[in-house]
């Protein structure tokens, strides 16, 4: 018998706010313990939350982005469980009534070859919904300790339909999901930060067969790949154990990535009951279709729909776009380079290689550099870009100059002056250098004095040689052309 | 001035001893502390003072006034502050032992107004253990006596509010309301207690009991001081989200303004069994003093009312069990010693930190939350509290107050309760309906019992309407004034 597997996610995302999502202390990352808390965050005796506007507000662009119908009312309710990351026990979010509901996710499937571009599909979501983030237990041999720094930062709940068959699309799904959220400005999405963290539930099939099998729920899937890997080991398991006529029990079970397999974490009989009754301290908040058009506005072009409008307007070829348009910063950095020159096919291949080549060497895990600091600046590139165009420097000398560019931060105008790069066309100069070609390799000359119009590529290559690519090629044929044909 | 005459005086009138200089905080203050000297050890309505902030407070008021920079009618007036509303530097016990440790970084923002008015705010007054209770019996610091008769409750939840204005311990006092928990104390104690409209009074710093049904509201001896306490500490408050944005009126000055005649409706369902005889007599004279002003009665009638005990305790309990959730050993609230796994130190913590009636109420409120249970009880409770509030609406197109006892008998003794928890519920019958429907009332001293226990009146008033309800009230209080009968202690 054959199966299939059908996963839908569960992927929590920190909203990138100021402040935190029920009171005015700063949302941030790697400050010392408990120091982004106040009376609200720790749950003292008589706090009260205020909802943040700015978190609606990112709530609502990310159901305008994914096509979700947005909530007339927004609505909070309580969850009630004890734990000691959840300073008041009971957790605030959205239970029966969440701000989008519905909504898809475009995924593109791996092609034949990365030049091809796969098929394209539409995952569908069953809603979002806002809720605040806990604590950070660290557990130590006889003492837990506790950081309430995360705790009640905004946190967005993106729960998907169960409409993935297989660890590539959910790996499409997560990736394109990602890649829409940084485009928005709703969330860096760094997950060693824990901004975006993913569940998945996993069930196994017959081929052929519509009801869904018993499902497992799969927890600590904390990178991109960790969730490929995770479902795939998850869907083997429960082949197999289905194969060796074992049941499927409904549970969580965990990922553990570095021994690469899931353990039983709890089963459905265990599972809580949350009390869910609707939060007394928050008055539901009513959003009209002028606070939805505000927000809409802000709503960028989606990074597929980018990539479609680079290639039927651009020109460009599916491998460059299929490297810019992940990358929001990298398609803003292509716009501008694009829009001070002219040649969007040349600005795409210098930004898709060399840019990213000489970002990615000085990458370090310490230290890593986003686009936006590039040495090399979109001014830099355009002028490069120019500066071959107007024949002032060689594609090779260009080539050559862009790692340097990108260590010194100098321009290439500045570069070539320095180091007296351009193009040589001075008729005297190269006509000496023809003449000594000439003389150095007589055997070439005569040939081509023959016939053999190839022979002459060799007494070019001494000239360009000479010259260090520095010579006009044009200039070098005619006048090797010139002192041959006499 | 004789310390005796100065702590029988209404806030009013020391203000106006302030003002013209007959007095000063310093020596008021420490008339008070006298007093407090005198009677506590007896009345037990104070869980905690801090006699050196207090006299500083009160000295820093004399300074200004020596500067000329009064801030205000209440600038140099003490005010006692139920144990569950935060204040900066104190402890805040709710009367629990679980928050036997606990001092609150921070001021609720009715103690930021007072501060701003320069009120000299005092110690922290006895309660039922998170203001669940009638009778303070339930606090886990012991009991507050009535200072009418030592052997009776003051009420409850705010026995302390209201036994400390009684003994003449503080002018004015706050506590704070549920389903009864200012009115009930005040009427038990002969002094006026306000319960103002939900949303007008920020929640901010109050230790939450019932989110949706909990009000911060003014004792004194009369209501004249209660309107002058409650514009102080009235108002929209961005840092509570059911607090509600409006003008807040000047409710002292609106007591000057002549009273139009009024209509006052007696619900008869508030009339029938069960009331003692004697607070029936004193309330058909305050009605009959109504009339005699040229005010109208009528009477109407809200069906809803035998629903209302039952559909608070379950509102109640509900937001109660995950209000009181974050008492759980971990971060402020006090540790079992024998908690020595995560679950335990919950269970244990609060087995050991909370009182009967605290644990009854948490287990009553998560059950009726409960997956299964959700439909019958919570959420059927919110549909018929709906149905209340519906009735009240109705009703109020046809009068502007309506007028009941505030309870429905005088006093009663320690121990005749506290062992049958449903009748010691239906002792705030009268004043639950108000929190459901989220409505204004207040209860003013119409008397006195034969053996001398004072009986009070309720008045409820249409939302957002306390400058009525108060001037309502003054008419009959300022001819009055039972409040400023002092007992014998």
């Amino acid at each position: 018998m054959k199966f299939e597997a059908v996963i839908g996610l569960e992927v929590h995302v920190q909203l990138d706010t100021k402040s935190k999502m029920f009171t005015r202390v700063p949302c941030g990352f790697g400050k010392p313990p408990n120091s982004l808390t106040d009376a609200v965050v720790l749950g003292l005796p008589g706090a009260l939350p205020v909802m943040n506007r700015e978190a609606i507000d990112k709530s609502i662009k990310v159901g305008l982005l994914l096509g979700c119908k947005i909530a007339p009312v927004c609505k909070w309710d309580r969850k009630n469980y004890f734990y000691p990351d959840m300073p008041k026990n009971y957790q605030i979010t959205q239970f029966d009534q969440p701000i989008c509901e519905g909504g898809e996710v475009e995924i593109e499937l791996p092609g034949d070859s990365p030049a091809v571009m796969g098929e394209h599909r539409m995952v569908k979501l069953t809603r979002i919904h806002l809720e605040e983030d806990v604590g950070k237990l660290t557990h130590y041999e006889n003492d837990s300790l506790v950081d309430y720094n995360r705790a009640g930062s905004p946190l967005l709940e993106i729960v998907s339909e169960p409409d993935m068959y297989s660890p590539e699309e959910t790996f499409s799904f997560l990736t394109s999901l990602r890649n829409s959220l940084i485009y928005a400005g709703i969330s860096s999405c760094d997950m060693e930060k824990g901004q975006l963290r993913c569940d998945a539930n996993i069930s196994v099939r017959p081929v052929g067969t519509k009801t869904l099998g018993t499902k497992v729920e799969l927890k600590n899937l904390n990178t991109i790949s960790g969730v490929k890997n995770g479902v795939e080991y998850e869907i083997k398991r429960q082949i197999k154990a289905i194969e060796e006529k074992e049941e499927i029990v409904q549970e969580t079970r965990r990922w553990n990535p570095d021994q690469r397999y899931t353990t039983p974490m709890r089963s459905k009989e265990m599972a809580h009951d949350y009390r869910y009754f609707p939060d007394p301290d928050l008055m539901p908040v009513k959003i009209d279709q002028a606070w939805i058009d505000g927000i809409a506005k802000q709503v960028p072009e989606k990074p597929f729909d980018k990539q479609r409008r680079y290639m039927s307007e651009l020109n460009l070829p599916y491998s460059i776009t299929s490297a810019l348009c992940p990358d929001f910063s990298l398609c803003q950095y292509f716009e501008l380079v694009v829009s001070l020159t002219k040649d969007p096919k040349k600005v795409g291949n210098w930004v898709v290689n060399d840019l990213l080549r000489e970002l990615s060497n000085a990458n370090s895990e310490t230290n890593p550099i986003a686009v936006e600091e590039s040495p090399v600046t979109p001014q830099h590139l355009a002028e490069l870009v120019d500066l071959i165009d107007k024949g002032v420097i060689s594609n090779n000398v260009a080539k050559e100059l862009f790692p340097e560019m990108f260590s010194s931060g100098k321009s290439a105008s500045e570069l070539v002056q320095e180091q007296g790069l351009e193009v040589k066309s001075d008729q005297g100069e190269i006509e000496s250098i023809c003449v000594r070609a000439i003389e150095n390799d007589p055997d070439a000359a005569q040939k081509f004095r023959d016939g053999k119009e190839g022979a002459i590529n060799a007494l070019k290559g001494f000239v360009m040689k000479e010259t260090r690519g520095q010579a006009n090629p044009k200039v070098v044929d005619t006048m090797l052309r010139d002192l041959l044909s006499n | 001035m004789s310390n005796a005459t100065i702590i029988s005086k209404t806030a009013v009138e020391l203000s106006r001893s302030l003002s013209e200089k007959e007095l000063s905080s310093q020596e008021v203050a420490q008339a008070y502390l006298e007093q407090i000297d005198r009677v506590d050890p007896q009345v037990h309505a104070f869980l905690h003072r801090d006699d050196d902030d207090f006299l500083a407070q009160a000295n820093a008021s004399d300074k200004r006034r020596a500067e000329g920079n009064t801030l205000g009618p209440l600038d140099g007036i003490p005010v006692a502050i139920k144990d569950v509303i935060s204040v900066q530097g104190q402890p805040l016990t709710a009367a629990s032992k679980i928050l036997e440790n606990y001092i609150s970084p921070y001021d609720a923002t009715v103690i930021r107004k007072l501060k701003d008015a320069g009120a000299v705010i005092g110690g922290r007054l006895n309660l039922d253990e998170f203001a669940m209770g009638s009778s303070t019996e339930n606090s886990a610091y012991g009991p507050t006596r009535n200072p009418w008769d030592f052997d009776r409750v003051p009420g409850g939840s705010s026995g302390g509010s209201s036994a400390a204005v009684a003994s003449r311990e503080a002018p004015l006092t706050l506590g704070s309301d549920t389903g009864g928990s200012i009115r009930q104390p005040a009427s038990l104690c002969g002094v006026v207690g306000v319960k103002p409209t939900y949303g007008m009074v920020s929640r901010y710093g109050l230790a939450a009991f019932a989110s949706s049904l909990d009000q911060i509201g003014p004792f004194s001896q009369t209501v004249e001081d209660a309107a002058l306490l409650l514009e102080t500490i009235s108002g929209h408050d961005p840092l509570d989200s059911t607090s509600f944005p409006t003008e807040v009126p000047q409710y002292s000055a609106a007591l000057r303004d002549p009273l139009t005649p009024c209509t006052l409706g007696l619900p008869k369902e508030f009339f029938g069994e069960g009331i003692d005889d004697e607070v029936r007599k004193a309330i058909d004279e305050t009605i009959e003093f109504y009339k005699s002003l040229g005010h109208k009665i009528v009477e109407i009638s809200l069906p809803t009312t035998d629903l209302a005990v039952p559909v608070y305790y379950v509102i109640a309990t509900a937001e109660a069990s995950s209000n009181l959730a974050r008492y759980d050993g971990i971060r402020y609230t006090s540790r079992s010693e024998q908690s020595e796994n995560a679950i335990n130190v919950y269970a244990k913590s609060r087995g050991e930190g909370f009182g009967e009636e605290v644990k009854r109420r948490c287990i009553l409120g998560a059950y009726g939350l409960s997956s299964g249970y959700y439909d019958a009880y919570y959420l059927k409770a919110q549909k018929t509290r709906t149905l209340i509030r519906e009735d009240f609406s109705r009703v109020f197109k046809e009068v502007d107050v309506i007028l009941t006892p505030t309870a429905p008998t005088p006093a009663f003794k320690f121990g005749e309760k506290s062992n049958d928890p449903i009748s010691m519920y239906l002792s705030d019958i009268f004043t639950i309906s108000t929190n459901l429907a989220g409505l204004p009332a207040l209860s003013v001293p119409c008397g006195f019992t034969n053996s001398g226990l004072p009986i009070g009146m309720q008045l409820i008033g249409q939302a957002f309407e306390e400058s009525s309800l108060l001037s309502i009230a003054h008419a009959y209080d300022r001819e009055h004034r039972f409040g400023c009968q002092s007992p014998n202690i």
